[in-house]
């Protein structure tokens, strides 16, 4: 048992913990924010691996870290035009049109990586983000190495998380957006254009996705390999549900995510010989299903989710 | 711009659909072929002949075909459904462990003719089971399915890894996480002498034909498109909702299974993590294809085992990823999703 709380007494635990969050954090409000609006983006796992691929690469050639971040966005924000063609214009399946993407961003991120990096013994890496020292905060004794060691994208994707619920909540824009995803029609009796509202929706969305795949090759680690993202797509989509679509409890949802995969890191070493670690790597996976067990017909569903919009019919 | 549905649809507009899908996916791909400084029309060439110049190279592209027609068939006739089983790949490999681990622990020694269709039940039964609990967890606690089957195909993989990293490996594998090879008496015989084609190209085609036939002439054939198309509608007409998906499930996971059994039996003849390059995500891809249809399961098959072996050959020599393949079969599906729907609706201005 002190086994335990030597873990959760350690700031290193903590300092993981936002580290590991803060590629959910990003990617489950870009999630969130396109199904506020009425679309599920399914794309995110291979969205995320191309933001992924492409900040680092833009870095690898060169270009500034925030330039990466950037970049990985716009690369992010083409497979969200891509899925916005797909499911708002054309109405087509939300679901298949996800995977559909998923499928080819990822595909297209093995190739692009390839073609331009050549296979080498050990992968090619980039200096990533390093921790921000912040005055006095830093400093502390315990909280100081615990809350105040992250690099800058950490705390940009906290910030976000409390702008995106003051949007979603308390702004016209919001509203639009909520409105929307609960009923289009509506949106377009009040002279809204809900087609519109759902490209902007999936568009801003995916780009944060492309960010927070980015995070993991910028900062998290420092070079791009295949399989990287690791199912974090799916998690996010989980967490979405688990957050019952309110940006504020996606921010503590991936906070409390992440504090059990830290956790189960550490007690993987402490358990190293006894259990083996494959069961500590399904923890997350499991965890997610659970979550979605539980809170599935708790959560307020937008009413219009995945469901096409065409003018005048119903 | 608006879209009108169409009242007919003419059976030569369904035909060539797919076709033209895959002819827009390889213009596409030839952009990025042609970005990456290769001659495209010889790269096409080259894939075409990796895949089929020779008789090896043929038998391959076949062997690669036979669980892409299975996995394909388990997400056409749960897609069908409207049940989003994007668990294949999870399936697939509980059916290839089960099916290793009791062929070299419970039906050692037993002849073939006994133990290989033990073996497929075994096999199929893994996979099923693992379809049962999404759809469990979608009936009792209306969770979508597709997220649950998707993270089920971690836990899957991680389990097969424990097991033969644990239990079932192999002590003779100088180390290496594989399983115990199955007895001798369960391997596939061949289709073809001094090849890897075994039958087990055979049995996915008779399956193909089966479900083709399940779907077309039976009650549950109805219903379970039914259960798809217009839910509450099928209920009212007297569906058993719930009961049409377990079957639907049963059949999907089931087939998703057999396929890793036969792939373990097949082919390796022992189970590894790299056993499948993803055999049950491009079975989505060869299920959207053919349009759920099971006999368009076989050529969207060979069609996707095509470009994988092709890819791999045209790689070597010309020095493109061999992942163009994989962009290739991804923007087929994503241009089929797209001329589908002009299959069905027009541009009107």
């Amino acid at each position: 048992m002190s086994a335990l709380f030597d873990i959760l007494a350690s700031a290193g635990l903590w300092a993981a913990v936002l580290r590991i969050a803060t590629p959910l954090i990003l990617a489950t409000l870009g999630a969130l924010i396109s199904e506020r609006a009425g679309v599920l983006n399914l794309g995110i796992e291979g969205i995320m691996t191309f933001g992924a691929m492409l900040g680092w690469l833009a870095v690898y050639n060169g270009a500034d870290l925030w330039v990466g971040l950037l970049v990985a966005a716009l690369g992010g924000a083409m497979f969200g035009l891509l899925h916005s063609v797909l499911t708002v214009t054309l109405g087509l399946s939300q679901h298949v049109s996800g995977l559909g993407v998923t499928l080819f961003a990822s595909s297209f991120a093995y190739y692009v990586f390839r073609l331009m990096v050549p296979v080498a013994g050990t992968p090619p890496t980039i200096e990533p983000f390093q921790p921000l020292d912040i005055p006095v905060l830093s400093d502390l004794s315990f909280f100081g190495p615990a809350f105040f060691t992250q690099t800058a994208p950490t705390y940009l994707a906290i910030g976000l998380a409390i702008a995106l619920a003051y949007l979603i909540a308390r702004t016209p824009i919001g509203l639009t957006i909520r409105m929307t995803g609960e009923n289009p029609h509506a949106a377009e009796a009040q002279g809204l254009n809900p087609m519109a509202i759902r490209y902007g929706a999936v568009i801003f969305g995916s780009a944060m996705m492309g960010v927070g795949g980015a995070f993991l090759t910028l900062s998290a680690f420092n070079s791009f390999f295949p399989t990287m993202v690791q199912g974090r797509g799916w998690i996010c989509i989980a967490l979405v549900v688990f957050a019952s679509w309110k940006p504020e409890r996606a921010l503590l949802g991936a906070i409390l995510f992440a504090l059990f995969d830290a956790f189960q890191l550490r007690l993987q070493t402490v358990l190293s010989g006894v259990v083996p670690y494959q069961i500590f790597l399904m923890i997350p996976y499991l965890l997610s299903i659970a979550a979605l067990a539980v809170m599935a017909r708790r959560a307020r569903v937008p009413q219009a989710l995945m469901q096409p919009y065409r003018r005048g019919e119903r | 711009m608006r879209f009108e549905r169409r009242e007919h649809r003419s059976t030569l507009l369904v035909i060539s659909t797919p076709i033209l899908a895959v002819i827009a996916a390889l213009a596409i791909a030839g952009v990025l072929i042609a970005a990456a400084g290769a001659p495209v029309f010889e790269a096409y060439w080259k894939i075409l002949t990796s895949a089929f110049g020779s008789r090896l190279s043929a038998t391959e592209t076949l062997t690669r075909a036979s669980p892409l027609i299975l996995t394909g068939l388990a997400a056409a006739v749960a897609f069908r459904a409207r049940l989003w089983n994007i668990g294949g790949e999870g399936q697939f490999y509980l059916g290839a462990i089960a099916a290793a681990a009791a062929s070299a622990h419970l039906f050692a020694g037993l002849p073939s003719l006994l133990q290989i269709p033990l073996l497929f039940i075994v096999g199929a039964f893994a996979g099923m089971v693992l379809l049962l609990v999404p759809l469990w967890l979608r009936l009792r606690f209306s969770v979508d399915e597709v997220v649950t089957t998707l993270l089920l195909n971690f836990v899957a993989l991680l389990f097969v890894s424990m097991l033969i990293d644990g239990v079932l490996k192999d002590p003779a594998a100088f180390g290496w996480p594989q399983s115990e090879a199955v007895d001798a008496a369960a391997r596939l015989p061949k289709l073809l002498a001094r090849s890897r084609l075994h039958i087990g190209l055979g049995i996915a085609v008779v399956i193909a034909f089966l479900i083709y036939f399940v779907q077309t002439r039976t009650v549950f054939g109805v219903q379970s498109r039914a259960a798809g198309l217009n839910p509450s509608g099928a209920v009212f007409a007297g569906v058993p909702l719930g009961r049409t998906l377990v079957i639907v499930a049963m059949i999907s996971g089931g087939l998703a299974g057999l396929a890793g059994t036969i792939e373990v039996l097949g082919v390796k003849g022992y189970v590894t993590t790299d056993l499948s390059p993803g055999y049950g995500y491009s079975g989505i891809v060869v299920a959207m294809l053919a349009n759920l249809n099971p006999l368009g399961v076989v050529l969207a098959a060979l069609f996707t085992a095509t470009m994988f072996v092709g890819a791999d050959g045209m790689s070597r020599s010309m020095g493109i990823p061999t992942y163009i393949a994989d962009v290739t079969v991804s923007l087929s599906l994503l241009s089929m999703l797209v001329a589908v729907f002009f299959t069905q609706y027009r541009i009107r201005r």
